[in-house]
């Protein structure tokens, strides 16, 4: 990277060239104020508040005003940011805005982290001259997510520029102009878009608030917070979790530059609330004869029940989880011994997730960061519908399509922040992304071909690209002229590009497609070294469980009898048949669940315990790229709930009759885990301990700020009560610490001197849009292999022949309703919809129902009720369905089904 | 040695100065309203609580004895769910009256609190609030600020304009 050397306020600094003066300015912790610069996002110069004074040369006196963010650094360039010209200008764009804002600081929800209050403050504009009305905006409701005030709009474009240009929604936009223009829908509805929630941290105003955090609404200051990690899908992003008064408040984005960056997921942001539900399991609860009812129970009563249940002679079995951590999983599989210890997948998952994790193993394949895909610049989507399954790999993938157009934009001088000037240039111009899935995709919009085939077409393409690309690689036979062409077109497409990246996984649940993916890797990488493959997982730990040896969940099925069967955070309902299920509990004799809600498994518990969720313990997940991130508690306990590996930790203790704790911290965990599983060493040797001190202190949950601290329990007892400990992690529940610049994985929030909104991140990056400073949170415990060790897979034959009379169905994933938790959360669950089943209309003609209807579906034991949508783009056969959802029950996917009309 | 003789002197001159000292309780000094003593919440001139529970004053409470809880009612009108404050932390600073921009927290000329449990201390909304605006009269936050929260409708402010219609193409 060539530096230049430029001037600023007397300084001499040096700084990346191709930057622009307000990105050098913010990366140097210059403050210059800004609104409509967004790092993610580029510069179009909307607010002319960046005015800075830019001089000739030396001898220039007078200067003129230049907008910093338009500016490209040049080498010997001077300028001045505290001169009075340009603080006035800055000053008076302030001023001016101003005129129209209300007076509404008490009660807006942005208040207190709001960019508007801080470049207020900062270009020192205080009083008002301005003595006539302001104009005023009737607002819009927009769901159940995103709170509208649009009188308080500066009208700087950052919404409408992230909405639509960044995420590609269609249903925000602006309307009217000069001082009347308006950001909204062209009428009042739902917002659309799966990315919706960042309008609230990219607003620089109170214009889009978060709704379910207003219900319970908490200054910015007054948080308790904790660096985490997102359990809503395999990517993994970084979040930050934040308390009050003992609730979960809300969710925001923590930047992780290698991971999500500036932004998160719907799903991720609103389907928080579950950890607050009401119905959350907080007592012991015993069923002390089977068809007893479950009672609520002491501490000592359970611990006597536990050593005689867990006692060494008995048959233990213990069932691990997708959605648990791998501390939480590797304490149950020390509890009931390696042999014992088995997944709570379907076979069919384990078997997928297990080839997906050799082949990345024995590959010299890079999988990529999310970073790292985004700046892909040819892009094959194989079955995997992402804005579902990880809506942020949509995110990256559509960010990708633009590396074509940066790179015009370089031959035309125009750098790759100058966005409005490089859209222009662009126009439909993309990076090639082929999108082969059997329905709509939210990314069809922006692929040079989206192309729609069953299961069987869309692997046997992969196949046959794989064979095009390398001659080893098995090759079907009867692809048509039309596959033969498009294979042809997207395989030389991959092998000639830079960065070519493969996305599939295992949603589908087809070894095929999964097999036909892995090939075409192989053979891509075999022509083309920087080929990427990114292989999405069905869970948050999917990765991390993998890792771990285990059996699936089918493989109980071979057991005559269990004494006692341990379930860790996991609904078998939803994994296997009801059935299958229920025999496993009638033979156990005894059940012992720990979750945190109600479900159809917790039902079934002769013991069921309190289990933390994520934000009341501390562990670790593996996302599907292989980066180990670890979350923290934000909620200190509440007796008796406590963190799934304590509990376990007190069932071996009870077990061997041990006085003296397993686990005592959960460090002494986690070196009992790397110990036995050397893969997770990372752990241990790269992320901070609990023993690790800032200048002796730990690092505090709680801003400078925090209010409150002699009052809040006062009502229970006037004397202030002693904090709550924390022996697991290097944070502390209270304001005292050392709160500055934490590591990266451990920044609880971000707030710089003068910034008081989430734009303080950028005291805490190496450049905007950059890494956090000391590298960013996470570590890669898979990374590729020295030589490629893989073997193509042979090609299997498809399945689909021997169900001439029936059609196949495949899984339907939602991002709100497929997954588990966040669907018990009342505003995420306002957006599922109703179970459907998506039907081509011919086949819909031919079982006689239209649009809304109900069918009568049989598929393997289940008889089904279930509304028709009609999907022209599913191709003729195959039928999508709901996959997932809340009350829906298990139906393993692809199957193949019969349809009856409803006769009503 | 002569400057403790002086001293000697004037001790004695305050013999016959008249005592400064009242007989209190039963005689009780002069407080000016502006006096820094219990804290009240007051209510509007519509009989509505002032609060609009913006946190400002804990914010700016330097011994963190004031807490509270912003909700809403069904007109969307936001107030404090608790408030609560702490006398027997409270140091009678002001600084929360200086934070309000509600008028709603005032300090008055109240003094007589003293308990022999300190758990009565604790003082919660509904010991707090009074029946009246205390000190300032005539100030209604809710028909200053630009939100609709049940109290005014959007652009029926004291400042505002009636809100845009934004199909219109009129300047
Ligand atoms: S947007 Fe910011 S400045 Fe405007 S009312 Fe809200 S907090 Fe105050
Ligand atoms: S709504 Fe917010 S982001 Fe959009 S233009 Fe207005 S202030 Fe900017
Ligand atoms: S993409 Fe996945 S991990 Fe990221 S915020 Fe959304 S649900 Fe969470
Ligand atoms: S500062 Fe005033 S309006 Fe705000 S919470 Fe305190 S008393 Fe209520
Ligand atoms: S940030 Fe430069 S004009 Fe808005």
């Amino acid at each position: 990277m060539t530096m230049v050397k430029i001037q600023i306020d007397g300084k001499q600094y040096e700084v990346k060239q191709g930057k622009n003066l307000l990105e050098a300015g913010l990366t140097l912790g210059i403050d210059i104020p800004h609104f409509c610069y967004h790092p993610a996002m580029g510069s179009v110069g909307a607010c002319r508040l960046c005015a800075v004074k830019k001089f000739r040369d030396a001898d220039d006196k007078q200067g003129r005003i230049v907008m910093s963010c338009l500016e490209p650094v040049t080498e010997g360039m001077i300028i001045e940011t505290r001169d009075d010209t340009s603080k006035d200008f800055r000053a008076s764009v302030v001023e001016g805005l101003m005129t129209n804002h209300p007076h509404d600081c008490p009660v807006c929800d942005e208040g207190g982290e709001c960019h508007l209050q801080d470049m207020t403050v900062m270009t020192g504009h205080n009083y008002r001259h301005f003595d006539f009305k302001k104009r005023t905006h009737n607002n819009q409701y927009l769901g159940p997510f995103i709170a509208h005030e649009m009188n308080r709009c500066i009208q700087c474009y950052r919404c409408v520029r992230f909405y639509r240009d960044y995420a590609g929604g269609k249903d925000l936009n602006v309307f009217s102009s000069h001082n009347h223009v308006y950001f909204g829908r062209h009428e009042e509805g739902t917002l659309e878009s799966e990315f919706s929630g960042n309008l609230v941290e990219v607003c620089p105003t109170g214009v889009f608030t978060d709704k379910t955090f207003h219900k319970h609404f908490t200054r910015k200051w007054d948080l308790s917070n904790a660096p985490s990690v997102c359990t809503g899908c395999s990517v993994g992003c970084n979040i930050i979790v934040s308390e009050r008064y003992g609730s979960l408040r809300r969710v925001m984005n923590r930047y992780n530059g290698a991971v999500n960056g500036y932004f998160i997921c719907d799903r991720g942001r609103f389907g928080y609330e579950f950890v607050n539900d009401e119905k959350r399991i907080r007592t012991i609860k015993i069923r002390h004869k089977k068809n007893d009812n479950q009672e609520e129970a002491e501490n000592e009563t359970l611990i006597s029940l536990l050593k005689t249940e867990l006692s060494k002679d008995k048959r233990i079995i213990g069932i691990g989880s997708p959605r648990a951590s791998i501390e939480s999983n590797f304490a149950l599989s020390t509890l009931v011994g390696k042999e014992n210890f088995y997944h709570g997948i379907s076979k069919k998952e384990h078997l997928l997730t297990d080839t997906i994790l050799n082949f990345m193993k024995q590959s010299s394949i890079r999988t990529p960061s999310l970073k790292q895909m985004e700046k892909a610049d040819a892009v094959l989507v194989l079955g995997e519908d992402l804005v579902n399954t990880a809506p942020m790999v949509a995110l990256a993938l559509r960010q990708s399509t633009r590396n074509k157009s940066f790179e015009t934009a370089e031959k035309n001088g125009i750098p790759s922040w100058n966005d409005a000037p490089l859209r222009e240039l662009a126009q439909d111009e993309k990076s090639p992304l082929f999108v082969i899935t059997s329905f709509k995709d939210s990314l069809d919009e922006i692929a040079e071909n989206s192309i729609r085939e069953s299961y069987d077409g869309i692997a046997n393409l992969g196949f046959a690209m794989a064979g095009l690309l390398d001659t080893k690689a098995p090759s079907p036979s009867n692809l048509n002229k039309e596959h033969q062409n498009l294979a042809e077109k997207i395989a030389t497409i991959l092998k000639n590009a830079k960065n070519p990246l493969i996305v599939s996984g295992v949603h589908s649940g087809d070894e095929r497609m999964v097999q036909a993916a892995l090939n075409m890797a192989k053979a891509l990488s075999s022509v083309n070294k920087n080929c990427m493959l990114s292989m999405v997982l069905p869970e948050s730990n999917s990765m991390g469980l993998a890792m771990m040896p285990g059996k699936s969940l089918d493989d109980l099925a071979s057991l005559e009898e269990i004494d006692t069967l341990v379930v860790l955070e996991n609904d078998l309902y939803r994994r296997a048949s009801e059935k299958s299920v229920n025999a496993l509990f009638e033979k156990s004799k005894k059940v012992i669940v720990l979750d945190h809600l109600i479900n159809k498994t917790t039902q079934r518990a002769d013991l069921l315990l309190p289990a933390a969720t994520f934000v009341e313990a501390e562990g670790t997940l593996v996302s599907h790229e292989g980066r180990a991130q670890r979350f923290y508690k934000a909620l200190p306990d509440k007796e008796p709930v406590m963190e799934s590996w304590r509990w376990i930790g007190e069932m071996i203790q009870a077990k061997e009759q041990k006085q003296e704790a397993t686990w005592k911290r959960f460090d002494d965990l986690v070196a009992s885990l790397t110990h036995e599983l050397p893969v997770f060493d990372g752990l241990e040797k790269h992320m901070p301990d609990a023993d690790f001190r800032m200048l002796n202190e730990k690092v505090p949950r709680q801003t400078l700020r925090y209010s409150g601290r002699t009052s809040m329990n006062a009502k229970v007892a006037v004397s202030e009560t002693r904090i709550t400990l924390d022996e697991d992690s290097p944070l502390t529940f209270s304001m005292e610490g050392q709160s500055e610049m934490p590591p990266s994985s451990l920044t609880p929030f971000y707030w710089t001197p003068g910034w008081n909104s989430v734009q303080a991140l950028y005291g805490y990056l190496d450049e905007p849009n950059g890494s956090m400073k000391g590298g960013d949170p996470g570590i890669r415990l898979i990374e590729p292999a020295e030589n490629d060790n893989t073997e193509y897979f042979k090609e299997m034959s498809s399945t689909s022949e021997n169900h001439e009379r029936e059609l196949q169905i495949v899984p339907v994933y939602q991002i709100f309703g497929s997954e588990e938790l966040s669907t018990k959360s009342p505003a995420l669950a306002k957006r599922i919809k109703d179970p459907f089943i998506y039907l081509n209309p011919e086949d819909a003609k031919a079982v006689g129902v239209d649009d809304d209807e109900l069918v009568h579906l049989e598929i393997d034991d289940n008889k089904l009720e279930i509304k028709v949508k009609i999907e022209n783009s599913l191709p003729k056969g195959v039928v999508g369905m709901a996959k997932n959802f809340p009350e829906m029950p298990f139906v393993m996917l692809p199957g193949y089904g019969r349809f009856k009309k409803i006769n009503s | 040695m002569f400057s403790i003789l002086q001293t000697i002197w004037l001790t004695f001159l305050h013999l016959f100065h008249k005592a400064e000292t009242v007989q209190y309780p039963e005689e009780k000094p002069y407080l000016a309203p502006r006096y820094r003593g219990r804290i009240v919440l007051t209510r509007d001139s519509d009989m509505n609580e002032r609060c609009v529970a913006c946190n400002l004053c804990a914010a700016a409470c330097p011994v963190d004895c004031i807490s509270l809880q912003a909700t809403e009612d069904e007109s969307g009108r936001r107030y404090a769910e608790f408030f609560r404050i702490n006398f027997s932390r409270c140091i009678f600073c002001g600084f929360c009256e200086e934070a309000c921009p509600t008028y709603a927290i005032q300090l008055i000329p109240d003094t007589e609190m003293g308990e022999y449990d300190r758990q009565n201390l604790v003082y919660e909304k509904e010991h707090l609030l009074i029946s009246g605006q205390g000190k300032y009269h005539n100030y209604n936050f809710y028909k200053q600020a630009g939100v609709d929260m049940g109290v005014k409708g959007k652009g029926e402010g004291e400042m505002e304009e009636k809100p845009i219609d934004v199909k219109s193409l009129m300047p």
